[in-house]
């Protein structure tokens, strides 16, 4: 459907910054890829701001395609609903990301501080202004409503200790992707002992995020 | 609390000054009151905070003069900023473009919706340039998108019949 709409040819379809040519197809399915993940996963993931940007390119592209199509046709009003679904999905995408770095700020700013250099952010620029802002804000509240009458010695609240870590154990479901071997499965009670699972490609599992949180980022398996 | 820094502070100076080891355990005890009395404050603190910022994804960037009554100054600067500091990420996102993401908070399921007004609202603009009046009780078959707002606001009612 969207292939219909963007026929002035594949050049809107261009990542500038990776190699290959996504078709708008697979992008959105990224996009869905990205959300889904976003979702049910605990803690905040990886950064994708080439495909929000590459996503909302493609949206003021069928935006403005919808206007050169004359009112009325009754393709015009399934282009609106597949338009007005993408933004949906964009949007809630970007709510996660907020509504996550809101509830855990601190530890985010710590990882983002002490994370090496060649490593991917989690972060993207507006993100992490947003956040350092979110933070000072909250600290200068707290600090003039109440901190700076207390005692001298109890005037500043570790933010790290204060606010609550994200739950890395919880339970998630999740379809395989690519074929893992060898999945190392800590124990959860003293009485159980730690073993080793394969997972199979299309297989779909529950288990605690924190044993598969490095295959979430590295896209071999996909949260539902 | 005052009251317990103060007693704890002359019992310090006393341990100190005189070696008189057997004030360390109430100093401790109190320390600790100190400590349970600054969580209990910033928790109840942090959780109007979080109540707040909920008010803004729920009424938009004005709020209704009786939730405003009852919020203190300082509350309503954090509001401002949190408001400024939201505004101009949607503002940035897409490479500049701007994308509204207090928007669309449910999937779509149809493109135009039965609403009914709530109370009068004046003149209201859809896309094609018709202008609809928005009186009350009055019904309309209006596109969604142009809605969402209104139905937050309380302006309008989605009728699902």
């Amino acid at each position: 459907m969207m292939d219909a709409l963007s026929d002035d040819g594949s050049d809107v379809n261009q990542d500038d910054t990776q190699e290959d040519v996504m078709t708008p197809a697979e992008l959105i399915a990224k996009l869905e890829e990205a959300w889904l993940n976003e979702k049910f996963s605990p803690e905040l993931q990886e950064n994708k701001s080439e495909v929000v940007e590459c996503v909302m390119e493609q949206l003021s592209h069928m935006e403005e395609n919808l206007q050169r199509v004359k009112k009325g046709d009754a393709k015009a009003s399934i282009h609106r609903m597949e338009i007005d679904r993408i933004r949906f999905v964009l949007s809630s995408y970007l709510r996660s990301r907020l509504q996550k770095i809101e509830k855990f700020f601190p530890h985010i700013l710590e990882r983002e501080k002490s994370r090496g250099e060649g490593a991917p952010s989690l972060l993207s620029p507006e993100e992490f202004a947003f956040a350092k802002e979110y933070y000072a804000n909250t600290e200068t509240y707290l600090k003039a409503v109440a901190l700076k009458r207390m005692p001298p010695n109890l005037q500043t609240v570790d933010m790290l200790k204060a606010v609550p870590e994200p739950c890395l154990d919880s339970f998630v479901f999740l379809r395989v992707k690519e074929r893992q071997e060898n999945i190392l499965v800590e124990p959860e009670a003293d009485d159980q002992r730690e073993y080793v699972v394969d997972l199979e490609e299309g297989s779909q599992h529950l288990m605690r995020y924190r044993t598969i949180a490095p295959l979430v980022s590295s896209g071999a398996v996909q949260l539902i | 609390m005052e009251a317990l820094y103060e007693q704890n502070q002359t019992d310090v100076n006393e341990a100190k000054a005189d070696g008189r080891a057997e004030l360390i355990p109430s100093i401790k005890l109190r320390h600790c009151c100190l400590l349970r009395n600054q969580r209990c404050l910033t928790a109840y603190l942090y959780d109007r905070l979080l109540r707040i910022r909920a008010l803004r994804w729920e009424y938009g960037s004005v709020l209704p003069a009786n939730v405003r009554f009852h919020m203190c100054a300082e509350e309503v600067q954090w509001f401002t900023h949190y408001k400024k500091s939201l505004a101009s990420f949607m503002r940035s996102l897409g490479g500049g473009e701007g994308l509204d993401i207090t928007q669309d908070m449910k999937p779509p399921k149809s493109l135009y919706i039965e609403v009914r007004c709530l109370k009068d609202h004046g003149e209201f603009e859809i896309d094609d340039g018709t202008v609809i009046l928005l009186k009350k009780n009055s019904q309309h078959f209006l596109p969604r998108w142009k809605c969402e707002q209104l139905i937050r606001q309380g302006v309008l009612e989605h009728v699902m019949s």
